[in-house]
This record gives structure tokens, C-alpha cells and sequence, in this order.
């Protein structure tokens, strides 16, 4: 039954998925270095670069990174891939089947933080770099702001599945989310064509 | 723990209330309460409810429809435009849906001075009662056939598609009301008794500014052939929601909404877009959108033949293949679409002489 009430399932995962991204990777969004996002804007009006500070103020403040730029291990443990910051899941980083859940146990997440398996099946997180073909470089303000409203991709199309925590993010105000997307649309594009998710078959 | 564990989620799924849904506070608690009927017990449907049919209907996975309009006395649908009906306030819209002969929700749409309500009633068994589903839908509902149950929509995904459309409203427009009614769409139905045309809107006096040819000459989708007219018919209603040359998803340069008074020999955006243009999404075999004389190789009949979640068109409000529309669209690229990309061609060489 859960494999098609993937909201529920995100729901159910929110309280974990904060957790999670608080207590594994504080240190990860403490190192994420400043990108060049507003010294880029900063060429436009001052308005249009007070918009992407104000996105890249929120985008690091919700933990989008944790999810959407790969960890590596550094010296210290995982750090972000600042090669390919917001870039998703690397199309070169091929995985295993993921464990069984057992139990309780029914969320697993690989060592990139980029792939998780759950009752909804295999999902990667996806590049929000503003690169044309994989990533959000061809999709207008009005589709990413419908996106994180509905659920849906580009608010129209297939579900976001879960851990994404569109819920929360979708109670954010228009113009928290146009600085958003003005952020994301402002670092540097990274071309990283994103496996599709992989969907659990009912009953398994 | 457990109940640590269902606090934490009904305390994420309040805060996951996106600030732009409809306070539930706003809808009527009960199907009951919005003025479908004259009769509860009896369900006899009032009589300023006027029912209608689409000629193209929406595919619902072989629901049984039932529809209803409702247009405040003294108020009428402004059709000056005849692509975007304007509908005044007090405009209420209800649709039954039914599986294997019984009721299993009906939707409400309401214009309110304070904007466009959403919300769907969920009938009990013994369809004595029907209160207002959950926000969130209900992702298991009556079983359509063995394994398969119908889903109840969120009401997030009734905006995915009701606010894709600048008019809301998405079954009653100049098209779908015509008394010109295409015999071979698929899953046509009769007219209902007393359902409202084009001519008896007018009629009632809650239909104005409708460009008077549209009342000498029913609408109609002029195509080549049946095949075409049924095809281009059925993909303006099921994919031309979402996919239009003006909407959210312009950007995608994909457009299968189908413009009144086109003539024939003018190729619909349904060829212009989707004819050998590649596709962003791709499948093994196939990547443009369509090819002409070669279904295997569209994307488009890849996306309507499947029901995985990833790969499925349309992506929401079906859980089931619609067959007889496959075979219609297969049928228009293998029999049709070859003559027409000809004409293309030809005319592209003409252009260039």
C-alpha cells in the first residue's frame, strides 16, 4: 500500500530526514564554501543581486546541499564534492542493489547522500544547477515555485518522491522561492544527467 | 514509541500543508452541502444544475461520469473569447465518478469571490453519506478491477492540472459543448438528458459573446480524416491541459492543445511540435515525439502505453492503460502521419524555391 502513497511516506519521513541531515552532516554545511552566485548577479541590478544572496542564504540555511551536492571522503570524514556542487546524483557513481529493509528499518541512504531506498523504491536527487540539458537550466521560475507546491515535476509532471521534503519547502512565500531559483539559477552549471528513479513494484 | 512516532508525523504532515491549499475551513463538510441536490434521499439532482457531457472526455480509468454546471441566476459564462470561457462568481461544477456501478467520489469546483475552490466528496459503501475527502486524497480508494483501486486526489494535484488551465475549468469549453460531436473519440458518450450544448447555454441566456459563427457552424476539429480528428480530439483533452504553447510548460516547445478554427490544411501544433522533434525524456527505441508511420518509435505512445509512476502520461488521475486509445494514436501515426509529414516537406521545399 505504501509504494503509491509516496506523500505519506515523505511525511511520515520529514521528522527523520531532519534529523538525519542535522546530526550527519553539520559539519558538511559549515564547510560549504561561498559560491560566486552574487559576485555573478552582482552585474545585473542590485535588486536581481539581492535576490540570489537572499536564495543562496536559504538554500544553504535548508540544508539543500546535503542531499544534492555528493560527499567524498576528505581528511576528516565525508565532505561536499565542491566540484559538483547542487549537481544531483553522479551519473558515473554506479551503486549495488541497496540492502533489504528489515523491521523498522525501511530507509537506507549510499555514502554520497545522493541515492536513498525506501517503500517508494530507488530515488536520486537531482541537479539544480542551472546546466540546460540535466539539470534546471531550461525550467522557468514558475515551474520550479509549481514544483515545490505540488509535488510534481516542473508542478505538472510525475511525483517527487520522497526524502525530498517538498511539503515544507512548497509553504515557503513566492518570493523565498524566486530567490531561491534565482540563486540555483546563478552557480556554476554542472552536466550530470541524473539516473531516473527506480519504482518498487507493489507487494515487494 | 509508536505514538511518539505518529505524533511526529501528524505534526510534519500539518506543517506540510502548502500555504497556498484551501483552508478546508472554506468547503462544505458534506457533498450534501453544496447544493447538487433538491433530495439527499432520493438524489434527485436540483434543477438549476444542468448536466452536460464532453465530447472528448478525460480518460478515468473507465469510471462512470456524471457531470453537472451550475451558473448563479442573473450571471453568464463571458465566451468572447472562445478559447478561455470567463466564468462568474457562484459558478459551481460537479463530477461523479462511479466503478462498477457505484458512486465512489464527486468533485465540487466553485468560483468564490475569494478565487477557485477545489475539494472531492468520498461516498461511503452503502453511498449514504459523502464527506469531504482528506487533503491529502486518499491513495487507496474502490477497487477499479482485481489489484487496482482508484485514487482520490490530493487536493495539490486537482491544481496540477485545473491550474494549467487559465479557464479552470477543463470539460466545458467551446469545443467540448458542440453539437457537432465527434462519433469515433474514444469512450464518447450520449448526450445526457437535458445536457447543455453551446446553442442551449445561449439559449438560457448564460452563455454570451460567443462569436456568432461558432452558433451557425457547431465547432469541430477539422482534420484529414476520422482518425485525425479523433486523435487530435483526445489528445487536446487528456495531454493539452498541460502541455500548450502559452502555459507553465511553454518552455518545453511541446503543445497538443488543439486551436479552434484551424483549417484543414493547416497542420495543428500537435504535428508542429511533436512531429520528429526529439524528445527530452527518451525510452529504448525511441526518441522523438512522434515518427511518422513508426508508433514504436514515438515517445508519446511510450508514455501513454505505460503506467510506471517515472514513465506514465498523463502522470496523475489514471492507474490504468487506456487501450482504445492507444490503438487510436498508433493508428494516426501509422496511417496518417506519413502524409503529412510529405506535405511538410513539400511545402518546405516550395518555401525555399
Amino acid at each position: 500500500m505504501i509504494q503509491r502513497n509516496w506523500r505519506g511516506a515523505t511525511r511520515l519521513l520529514m521528522p527523520v530526514m531532519f534529523g538525519v541531515t542535522a546530526i550527519a552532516f553539520v559539519s558538511a554545511a559549515d564547510q560549504t564554501p561561498s559560491r560566486p552566485a552574487a559576485q555573478k548577479a552582482g552585474t545585473g541590478t542590485p535588486a536581481a543581486a539581492a535576490l540570489v544572496k537572499r536564495g543562496e542564504y536559504l538554500v544553504k540555511n535548508h540544508g539543500c546541499t546535503d542531499c544534492h551536492t555528493p560527499q567524498k571522503m576528505g581528511a576528516n570524514g565525508p565532505e561536499p564534492d565542491q566540484a559538483r556542487y547542487l549537481s544531483g546524483h553522479p551519473a558515473d557513481l554506479k551503486l549495488p542493489p541497496p540492502p533489504k529493509a528489515e523491521g523498522p528499518w525501511i530507509v537506507s541512504a549510499d555514502a554520497s547522500g545522493t541515492a536513498w531506498s525506501g517503500p517508494w523504491g530507488i530515488s536520486y536527487t537531482a541537479n539544480l544547477t542551472p546546466d540546460p540539458e540535466t539539470g534546471l537550466g531550461s525550467w522557468t521560475e514558475q515551474q520550479f515555485i509549481e514544483a515545490l507546491r505540488t509535488g510534481r515535476h516542473q508542478g505538472r509532471g510525475r511525483q517527487i518522491l520522497p526524502p525530498m521534503p517538498w511539503q515544507p519547502f512548497g509553504t515557503m512565500t513566492d518570493a523565498d522561492l524566486k530567490a531561491v531559483f534565482a540563486y540555483l539559477h546563478s552557480i556554476t552549471p554542472v552536466k550530470n544527467k541524473v539516473p531516473d528513479p527506480v519504482i518498487a513494484e507493489p507487494g515487494k | 514509541m509508536r505514538a511518539t512516532v505518529s505524533a511526529l508525523a501528524v505534526a510534519a504532515a500539518i506543517a506540510a500543508i502548502p500555504a497556498r491549499t484551501l483552508s478546508i475551513g472554506t468547503l462544505p463538510p458534506r457533498l450534501q452541502d453544496t447544493g447538487l441536490y433538491a433530495d439527499w434521499q432520493s438524489k434527485t439532482i436540483a434543477s438549476r444544475n444542468l448536466p452536460y457531457s464532453p465530447q472528448y472526455p478525460l480518460w478515468s480509468d473507465g469510471a462512470g461520469k456524471t457531470r453537472w454546471l451550475s451558473i448563479p441566476r442573473g450571471k453568464w459564462i463571458d465566451a468572447s473569447n472562445p478559447e478561455r470561457w470567463i466564468f462568474p462568481v457562484g459558478t459551481r461544477l460537479w463530477k461523479e465518478f462511479a466503478f462498477n456501478g457505484h458512486r465512489v467520489e464527486t468533485r465540487f469546483i466553485e468560483r468564490s469571490a475569494q478565487g477557485w475552490l477545489f475539494a472531492t466528496y468520498q461516498w461511503n459503501e452503502d453511498e449514504t453519506d459523502a464527506p469531504l475527502a482528506p487533503e491529502f486524497g486518499v491513495a487507496r480508494s474502490a477497487e477499479i478491477r482485481p489489484g487496482v483501486r482508484h485514487s482520490i486526489p490530493s487536493r495539490t494535484d486537482c491544481l496540477a492540472c485545473h491550474a494549467a488551465s487559465d479557464a479552470r475549468v477543463l470539460g466545458i469549453n467551446t469545443l467540448q459543448l458542440s453539437a457537432d460531436r465527434d462519433p469515433n473519440a474514444p469512450h464518447a458518450e450520449p448526450v445526457p438528458e437535458g445536457g447543455v450544448s453551446l446553442q442551449a447555454l445561449v439559449e438560457r441566456g448564460l452563455l454570451r459573446g460567443l462569436p456568432p459563427r461558432y452558433l451557425r457552424v457547431p465547432p469541430r476539429i477539422d482534420a484529414r480524416t476520422p482518425t485525425a480528428r479523433a486523435a487530435l480530439g483526445y489528445l487536446n483533452t487528456n495531454c493539452g491541459i498541460c502541455h500548450t504553447s502559452t502555459g507553465q510548460l511553454a518552455s518545453l516547445g511541446f503543445s497538443l492543445r488543439y486551436s479552434l478554427g484551424l483549417p484543414v490544411s493547416a497542420s495543428p501544433a500537435a504535428v508542429l511540435t511533436a512531429v520528429g522533434r526529439p524528445s527530452h525524456f527518451q525510452v529504448p527505441g525511441a526518441k522523438v515525439r512522434l515518427a511518422p508511420g513508426n508508433p514504436d518509435a514515438s515517445v508519446l505512445v511510450a508514455r501513454i502505453s505505460s503506467r510506471n509512476p517515472v514513465t506514465q502520461m498523463p502522470p496523475l488521475g489514471t492507474h490504468l492503460v487506456d487501450d482504445d486509445a492507444v490503438r487510436l494514436i498508433r493508428k494516426w501515426i501509422t496511417d496518417d502521419l506519413p502524409a503529412v509529414q510529405l506535405a511538410a516537406d513539400k511545402h518546405t521545399k516550395e518555401t525555399k524555391r
